[in-house]
Formats: structure tokens, C-alpha cells, sequence
């Protein structure tokens, strides 16, 4: 397989009959693991997909994380078993009460209640000149979000985005709004690599960037 | 989207320093014991803010915050997990409540701005030439310089209208903040403004969560319903839910069935966020496919309408995915 594109510490396992990809760390959602490899199910997490699909992520293990729209923690929680210390921001009080238990195990994954649109509200806590930038925000306006916190990411870093086309708008063609997205995105990223996540995730767009 | 980041965005708080750093001479006396120093640093987490991030590790460690890296981010775990949890909880107690009076004074800002907007436009028109109708209009007139004592009158007149609209603005952008919080479920699926009129017909989250879908797919249409009750019209189609794009966007003939199934999805979505809170995918997918389904028929043309077909859908229980 492609695994040459994994970073260190994600792993092809076997795990339940089925190689699947796996990090080291306490379970968090009620995946299925073996010897303390959780299986990391690329179906739920579009980062998940987007390395199933073997796209170049520039991921090689330890990086330090911004991570927009961590949700309840699902992929967070990988990133940090693989990463260095990570930072996920996410907006809803809700599934942020997840994100805590996810983070409880996790000495480097830090929590923070914070909207992805207003950088400016974490600036003080995130450092500067982070490896990537992990964005999967559901709201209108992605690019939008991705180019104002382009201000975390070093030189050359990686962005990597999946664009929620129904987040845009529900009635439009997909390939329209993943068009108009990587439109305003070009202004501040160069765009390395696209792929569409529908065999995991429907109308999705992948996308790795790096800063202009 | 639009909302103004700029320089104002950031107050008195940004003074490009660090969430460790500017501690707040107020607790800082007293005894020098972790509890208040934690509570402060989360405090700071949570209300601070900077421009432009920094290296905050290595800031932390040359003003002796912390020894070294692994310290710095030890202390940075302590503070973001306390600040966040001690914002869930602050946030998950918004309530209802405050949306429903939210959205009312959206709509009573809204009404009075235009009111007054028309009665500042019409003056305006009598004193200046060149002047535009609408909260627009109203806008250039509050930014021109009166020369006599009834065109100040006129401008500030102006002036007021402009201010309400900003005023409605503000409270689109709180229920915007707010609604995710109350009903997360209903807000994805509505957007925010319409979730929180649905919640202020209703009279709360769980009166809405309470009312079968039929009641829900009319909300709104008060008044069409009580007429036709008496027998003096066709029942309505829908309520307020006709802003939305699912409802609005169908053609006419197939309005009746995606009025229904949104409705439908709605008071799932309702039900969710009143007696478990959290997000249910499977309740958006349905949807989708359903309206998906609904509108192959325009392209289709001609097929029938196919009565009861997503009655299976819409009795479907909440508890599906859990």
C-alpha cells in the first residue's frame, strides 16, 4: 500500500479481521482496538479519508497541530496519538463537552472554546509557526476560515481542508463550490493537491495546501 | 462573514501578550496558592486575545512561566481544559429563552427601523435632492451635513433608522452565537434564525420538541389554519418554514411534500435536541435523500404525486442511532 504517505505512529493494522488504519491511544469513541491500536475508521474522520486515499498530507509524525472543528474529538484524538501538541478549537458547547474527555488522556491535546472565524480569540494561546493546519469546520464560508488562520501556520507548513460542499450551499453543483472555494483559498495558498472523499465522505472535497 | 475584525475586535485585552502573561493585579495578592493563579490563567485563556499569534512556548519559558517546554505545555493543558470546561458549562445553560426574546426583538427592530426609515426617507426627500428608499437611502441621508435646523432633525431622524437596523444586525449575529447552543440539531437543519422563530412560535424548545410535525409544517400560518378550520379555506401548506430553501426552492406543485418531510425532519431534530443534545447525522442525511428524492420529480415530470410515501420517514423514532 501506500503507507510511504503515513506519518509515524499511524499504523496499517490488523484489527478485528480487517487491516485498518490505527494510532496508539486510549479509545475514544468505542472503536474497536488491538494492543492499544485504535482503529481509526476513515468513514467518520475526513483526515482519515483523505490518508486512506493516499494523499500527500506532508504528515510525518510529532507536528504541532491546529486543529478547526475538532467537534466531539474523533479525529483530534488521532492526530494527537501521532502528533506533538495540538491544538483543537471548536465552537459548539456540546460536542466540546466530548472534546474534554477525548483530551482528559491526552497531556498535549488542548481543548479550546473558540470560533474558527475569529483567530483573533485564540491568537494569544496558539503559537506561531505550527506544522498544519487541519481544518473541518461545517459552516459557510470554509475557505473563508481557512485563509484567516493561515496566520499560524510556518512558511511550509501544510493546510489540510475538507470542504463541506452542502456546508456552502445545498442546492448548488458540488464541483461549483469546491471551484469557488479554491478560488478564494489561492490568495493566500498555494494549492498542492485535491481529491474528492466521496467514497468516504459524499461531497467532499480533500484539500492540501501551503502558504503562499 | 462580514462582521468587522479589525483593530476593534480585539480591545483593551490585545497588547500582544501571551495567555501567561499580564496577570491581573487583582489576584495576584492573597495567598499565592495555585487554585486562584489556575483560575486566572483560564480566565485569561478564555477572554484574551492577540492580533497575531507568537512563540508563545519559548516567550513563556524566557519570562520564567515555565522551565522549559514540556512545563509550558503541562500548564497550557491545565488552563485550556479548565477554560473550556468552564465555558460548556456557562454555554450549555443558555437557554431558550433568551433566543425566543432574541428573535423577537430582531423582528421589532427590523419593523421599526423600516417605519422609520420610510418617514426619514420621505423628509429627506423634501430637503436634499437624490434620495434612495430603503434602510440604504437612510444611510446617506444620516451622513450628510444638515445646515438648518429641520435638516438635523430630518438627519438624525436618519440617523435613528440606521442605528435600529445595525441593532437587528447585532441580534441576527447573537442568534447566530446562540441557537447552535440551544438546539443544535434544529439550527443545522433550519439555519439559526429560522430554529429560533421556530422555537418562538412554539413558545420554547420543549413545547416545539412536543408538537406532532403537522403542527410544526404550519407554524407561522396561524391565521390561513384558523380559516380553514372554519371552513372558509384550503389547508395550509406551511408556515414560516416557507423561508427556508427546501420549501421555497421546490416548484409549487411539490411544495405540499417537502413542506411535510422537512417538517417532518424538523420536529426529529427538535426532539433530539430537547432530550439528548447532541448531533444526529443520520437525521440530516435522511433529509437530504428525501428532498434529493422530491425534487427528482420536477426532472422526472409528470410521474404523480405519490401520496403517503415518506410516511415511514416521518414516523421514524428519534432514537434511531443511539
Amino acid at each position: 500500500m501506500s503507507d510511504s504517505a503515513l506519518p509515524d505512529g499511524v499504523e496499517r493494522r490488523e484489527i478485528e479481521g480487517e487491516r485498518r488504519l490505527a494510532t496508539r491511544g486510549k479509545p475514544v469513541y468505542g472503536e474497536p482496538t488491538t494492543d492499544s491500536w485504535r482503529a481509526w475508521d476513515p468513514e467518520r474522520s475526513k483526515l482519515g479519508g483523505m490518508l486512506e486515499l493516499g494523499l500527500e498530507t506532508g504528515l510525518v509524525g510529532g507536528e504541532t497541530v491546529l486543529y478547526l472543528g475538532a467537534a466531539s474529538g474523533t479525529t483530534v484524538s488521532h492526530v494527537a496519538d501521532f502528533g506533538g501538541p495540538t491544538y483543537a478549537v471548536e465552537f459548539a458547547p456540546r460536542p466540546a463537552r466530548d472534546l474534554l474527555d477525548a483530551a482528559e488522556p491526552r497531556d498535549r491535546l488542548f481543548p479550546l472554546l473558540k470560533d474558527a472565524r475569529k483567530p483573533e480569540t485564540y491568537a494569544h494561546v496558539v503559537e506561531s509557526d505550527v506544522d498544519a493546519v487541519i481544518q473541518d469546520v461545517a459552516t459557510r464560508g470554509q475557505a473563508e476560515v481557512a485563509v484567516r488562520n493561515a496566520r499560524f501556520l510556518a512558511d511550509d507548513g501544510r493546510l489540510l481542508l475538507a470542504i463541506k460542499a452542502r456546508s456552502e450551499d445545498v442546492t448548488a453543483e458540488p464541483a461549483d463550490v469546491f471551484e469557488g472555494a479554491l478560488d478564494r483559498l489561492r490568495e493566500a495558498y498555494e494549492i498542492l493537491e485535491t481529491r474528492r472523499l466521496d467514497r468516504f465522505h459524499e461531497d467532499h472535497l480533500g484539500v492540501v495546501a501551503t502558504p503562499r | 462573514m462580514s462582521d468587522t475584525d479589525g483593530p476593534d475586535a480585539n480591545e483593551a485585552s490585545d497588547d500582544g501578550s501571551g495567555w501567561f502573561e499580564a496577570r491581573p493585579s487583582g489576584t495576584a495578592d492573597g495567598d499565592v496558592g495555585t487554585e486562584s493563579d489556575d483560575a486566572a490563567a483560564a480566565a485569561r485563556v478564555r477572554d484574551g486575545s492577540a492580533a497575531a499569534p507568537a512563540d508563545w512556548p519559548a516567550r513563556a519559558v524566557e519570562a520564567g512561566f515555565a522551565g522549559d517546554a514540556d512545563e509550558y505545555y503541562d500548564r497550557l493543558n491545565a488552563a485550556t481544559t479548565r477554560a473550556t470546561r468552564e465555558a460548556v458549562r456557562e454555554r450549555e445553560r443558555a437557554d431558550d429563552a433568551q433566543l425566543i426574546h432574541a428573535v423577537r426583538a430582531m423582528d421589532d427592530c427590523e419593523r421599526v427601523a423600516n417605519e422609520l426609515a420610510e418617514r426619514a426617507v420621505e423628509w429627506a426627500g423634501s430637503l436634499f435632492d437624490e434620495v434612495d428608499p430603503g434602510v440604504e437611502g437612510v444611510r446617506a441621508i444620516a451622513a450628510r451635513e444638515p445646515e438648518s435646523e429641520v435638516e438635523r432633525r430630518a438627519v438624525s431622524v436618519a440617523e435613528r433608522a440606521a442605528e435600529l437596523d445595525d441593532e437587528r444586525a447585532a441580534l441576527a449575529e447573537t442568534i447566530g452565537r446562540i441557537a447552535p447552543a440551544v438546539a443544535p440539531n434544529l439550527t443545522e437543519m433550519a439555519g439559526a434564525e429560522l430554529a429560533a422563530r421556530l422555537i418562538a412560535l412554539a413558545g420554547g424548545l420543549e413545547p416545539l420538541a412536543k408538537k406532532p410535525s403537522g403542527t410544526v409544517q404550519v407554524l407561522g400560518a396561524e391565521d390561513a389554519l384558523f380559516a380553514h378550520l372554519s371552513g372558509r379555506a384550503p389547508s395550509p401548506k406551511h408556515g414560516i418554514i416557507y423561508t427556508h430553501e427546501f420549501v421555497r426552492g421546490t416548484r409549487p406543485e411539490d411544495r405540499g411534500s417537502a413542506a411535510r418531510a422537512f417538517a417532518g425532519k424538523l420536529s426529529l431534530a427538535a426532539r433530539a435536541d430537547h432530550y439528548a443534545g447532541e448531533r444526529r447525522e443520520r437525521l440530516h442525511d435522511d433529509l437530504r435523500e428525501r428532498m434529493a428524492t422530491i425534487r427528482a420529480r420536477a426532472d422526472e415530470d409528470g410521474a404523480g404525486d405519490a401520496v403517503g410515501d415518506d410516511a415511514g420517514a416521518e414516523t421514524e423514532a428519534v432514537t434511531d442511532d443511539e
